[in-house]
Order: structure tokens, then C-alpha cells, then sequence
């Protein structure tokens, strides 16, 4: 192995150690802890380990503090950015159970999102409830939008307004999630 | 015809509701142009020349400040349509009502691509863990250690006191004054025209002294003991003191002077580099 491949093989093994294993509350690591341990060129380690990861159905997904995506960021804002491993295809739903997640609760996540991002971010506790009333038992509701905001999903402030969290925004294509849901043919629901 | 005090009532009334319906269009995110903004204005500025009191003036700029905040929403929600996110909520709440929820997971699941997060120990830990549990002593053990220890009271002179700096020898405004004099000797005997450079009089053999006699200097500005002239051009600070104590109460207005006194500023005076 040549030398400067070895020097990349140990960032690459440091950074999935980090980028896998969870070391906070919230999966993932920040910009400045990857830039601590491998150093100022940690963007192209982690560009190696996303390529190695396309493989096996991984990316390494850059979740930017500001909401918005940015094209070419420079290195502060990648600091400030965090990393973590998503999966880059999709799931089916019977993985999608095996996971933990049942039918109805990741119908509720679904509209909750997409009901959300059409109030331009940001939409009252109580009509989320509604539109979720619809499909899922009374009972559930409450406890459902209050998972989604245990996981990271969806925020709750003080005053009942439930915005889109940090979780959404790593995991979910939300453009692509609004033109599905209106390019659906509508089907009764049974 | 209204009379003065019910026109001004009537006013009162119409801002106060201006500004809660903006504050409910901001909180509950409503569609920001229900509120005819143009429409308020006028209102707004038909009242202002009944307003006499600070209070009615206040409210009045705080009616402002919230038709301001709602021209922002309306200028966000502009830019939010016109961005490839803006989808008709009307039209997307029908869609999902309409929609199986099976076919909305099978939807969700073409976009949602989840976390990999993994909580696993391994040998290293396990090894590591149990050599705390191993090192770590039993709590009755801790707890004895960290008994806190008694300690006999006692008492100490006034010279210990002094020593270690608790009091000072003399009262603050009797060491204030005596200064005073020795800023009025050294003028006499190093100064120009009554004034002497800040320099040269605060500037002392040690740091630590130099440090003090700036100290005692603000206060002698402060208390109206000294002036403070300050040369932008020239970049030079002058110290004048004062005959007697100038009264604080003046009709000038008082200002700051924040003046660094550095160990790089007071070195290179010692060289006399600092003019």
C-alpha cells in the first residue's frame, strides 16, 4: 500500500467510527469535531468514504445550519455543517417495519411533512392534528406528532407552532415529497 | 360633532386593534395579506395629531413597528411562492385526505432516506469499564474522604488585614485627595501652561504602579479633580487639575474616555518612545 493511500485508509476508518457510531443525543458529528480529528482536508475523507459507501447503498449526507442547500460551501461552513450516514437508496415498506416504524405512524410523519412544508414551514398544532384526525385513531394523534418531535422530526414552540427539525431536513427529499404527493392518481382510501 | 377626549378614546381603540390583528397574523402564521396595510396607515396617520401624551406616542410608533413586521411576512410569503417549494395547501390537504394511507408510505418511502446510527459496546469499553469498577472504591469509603474538615476559627490584626490588602490605610476620598496634590505638585514641576501630558503622570517605575495611578487618575476626572483634554489630531491625552473640585452636575454632557494603558504602551514610554 503506498503511502498516501495508508494515510487515507486510518481517516477513512476514524471517520466511520465518528460518522457510525453515536456519540451525542443526535446521530452524527458536527464539521469542526471531523476537522479536529482528520485534520483540514476531512471534506475529500469524507468525499473517499461516500464513494466507498455507494456500494453498499450508504451516502454521507451534509446537513448545512442553514436550511437551505448550499452549492459550493467553503470550509467554515462545513464546520458548522453536520455529518451523518444516511441511506442513499430507498427502503420497501416491509423494511421499512423492520426498522420500527408502522404503517400508520410513517403515513402520519408523511402528511405532517408535507402538510408543513406547504404552510411555508411552519403550521399550527392543531390543524397537523386535524389532517392527521382523518386517517389515524383520535387516540394516537397526539402521541404520534409528539414522537415525531421526540426523534427530531418536527419542533414544537411555545406558542402550539410546529416547524420542520433537523431530522427532516438530513432524511427527507421535501421537493420531491410535495411533487409525488400531487402527481398521485388519487385513490380512496379503504 | 366628537369631542377631543372621545376622538383620542375612539383612536386608542382602533390602534390597539390594529396591532393585535397583526400579532395574531404573525403568531398564528395566517395569510399576512388579510391586513390591508395601506388602509391602517391612514388610520394611523389620521389620529397622530390627537396624540399629546409620551404614552399615545408610544403606541402609536409600536402600531408602526407591528405593520412593518407584517409587510415583512407579506414580502416572505411573496418569496416563498415563488420558490419551486410553494405548493397550494388547499390543494395538497385534499390530496392527502383523498389518498390511501398505504399509497402516502409507498410515496414517503421514494424520499426518505433515514439515518444509520449504530449503539454497540465493544472489547475496548468492556475492558476499560471494568477497570474503573475495579479502581473504584466502595461508597462508604468515598464518602468518609470527602468528610469536610473542621477548621478552628480565629482572628487576624488590622496590620495582617492591610498586609494582605482586605483595608486600605487610608479612606478612598482622602487617598483621592492626596492625590489630587500630587498631580497639582507634578504640573508645577513637569508641566506646561497648567497641564501636564497623561503620560507622564500616570506613568510609574513599575507596570503594576502605573496600572494603580491610572486608576486613581479616572476618579479624579470623574469627581470633577482634574480635566481630561483630548488632542485627536495630535493624539495626545492632557490632564488639567482643577482648582477646586468642579461640580458633577453641569449643563455639559459627560462622556467616557476609555484610555488602554498596556505593558507595550507603558514599556515604550519607559524607553520615551510614547509621545
Amino acid at each position: 500500500m503506498s503511502k498516501r493511500k495508508g494515510y487515507y485508509a486510518s481517516k477513512i476508518k476514524r471517520a466511520t467510527h465518528m460518522l457510525f457510531f453515536k456519540r451525542h443525543t443526535k446521530p452524527g458529528v458536527k464539521g469542526w469535531e471531523l476537522h479536529k480529528t482528520l485534520g483540514s482536508d476531512y471534506p475529500k475523507v469524507l468525499k473517499i468514504l461516500d464513494d466507498y459507501l455507494k456500494g453498499l447503498d450508504l451516502q454521507v449526507k451534509t446537513v448545512f445550519e442553514e436550511e437551505r442547500h448550499v452549492e459550493k460551501p467553503s470550509l467554515e461552513q462545513l464546520d458548522r455543517a453536520r455529518f451523518l450516514i444516511t441511506l442513499r437508496g430507498e427502503l420497501t415498506p416491509k423494511e421499512a417495519k423492520m426498522i420500527g416504524w408502522r404503517i400508520d405512524d410513517l403515513a402520519g410523519l408523511s402528511i405532517a411533512i408535507s402538510y408543513i412544508i406547504s404552510k411555508k414551514g411552519q403550521a399550527p398544532r392543531k390543524e397537523v392534528e386535524d389532517l392527521l384526525r382523518d386517517k389515524l385513531p383520535g387516540w394516537k394523534v397526539g402521541l404520534n406528532v409528539d414522537r415525531y418531535v421526540r426523534y427530531g422530526y418536527l419542533m414544537q414552540d411555545e406558542n402550539e407552532q410546529i416547524y420542520l427539525d433537523w431530522r427532516t431536513r438530513a432524511e427527507v427529499d421535501q421537493k420531491a415529497l410535495v411533487d409525488l404527493l400531487l402527481g398521485m392518481e388519487a385513490k380512496p382510501s379503504e | 360633532m366628537q369631542s377631543s377626549k372621545e376622538r383620542e378614546k375612539l383612536g386608542r381603540e382602533r390602534l390597539q386593534r390594529i396591532m393585535e390583528t397583526c400579532r395574531s397574523v404573525e403568531q398564528r402564521s395566517l395569510d399576512p395579506f388579510v391586513i390591508d396595510v395601506t388602509e391602517d396607515l391612514k388610520n394611523i396617520r389620521e389620529y397622530l395629531p390627537e396624540w399629546k401624551l409620551p404614552d399615545d406616542l408610544a403606541l402609536d410608533a409600536e402600531t408602526v413597528n407591528c405593520l412593518a413586521s407584517v409587510v415583512r411576512l407579506q414580502s416572505e410569503w411573496v418569496r416563498h411562492r415563488s420558490t419551486t417549494l410553494y405548493t397550494d395547501p388547499f390543494l395538497l390537504e385534499e390530496k392527502l385526505r383523498k389518498t390511501a394511507k398505504e399509497e402516502i408510505v409507498g410515496t414517503f418511502l421514494h424520499v426518505w432516506h433515514p439515518a444509520v446510527e449504530l449503539e454497540q459496546i465493544s472489547l475496548h469499553s468492556i475492558a476499560e469499564a471494568m477497570r474503573y469498577w475495579q479502581s473504584l472504591l466502595p461508597l462508604n469509603e468515598r464518602w468518609q474522604q470527602t468528610r469536610p474538615e473542621e477548621v478552628q476559627t480565629g482572628s487576624a490584626t488590622k496590620e495582617e488585614l492591610l498586609r494582605d490588602r482586605i483595608l486600605c490605610e487610608k479612606a478612598f476620598s482622602e487617598e483621592l485627595e492626596n492625590f489630587w496634590q500630587t498631580l497639582k505638585k507634578k504640573v508645577a514641576e513637569k508641566g506646561n501652561e497648567g497641564k501636564i501630558r497623561y503620560w507622564d503622570f500616570v506613568g510609574a517605575e513599575t507596570y503594576e504602579e502605573t496600572v494603580q495611578r491610572a486608576f486613581m487618575t479616572s476618579f479624579l476626572v470623574t469627581y470633577g479633580y482634574a480635566t481630561l483634554e483630548v488632542r485627536l489630531l495630535e493624539e495626545e491625552i492632557i490632564i488639567k487639575p482643577n482648582g477646586t473640585p468642579a461640580p458633577l452636575t453641569g449643563k455639559k454632557q459627560l462622556v467616557s474616555i476609555p484610555i488602554a494603558v498596556s505593558v507595550d504602551d507603558w514599556a515604550k514610554w519607559k524607553r520615551g518612545e510614547l509621545q
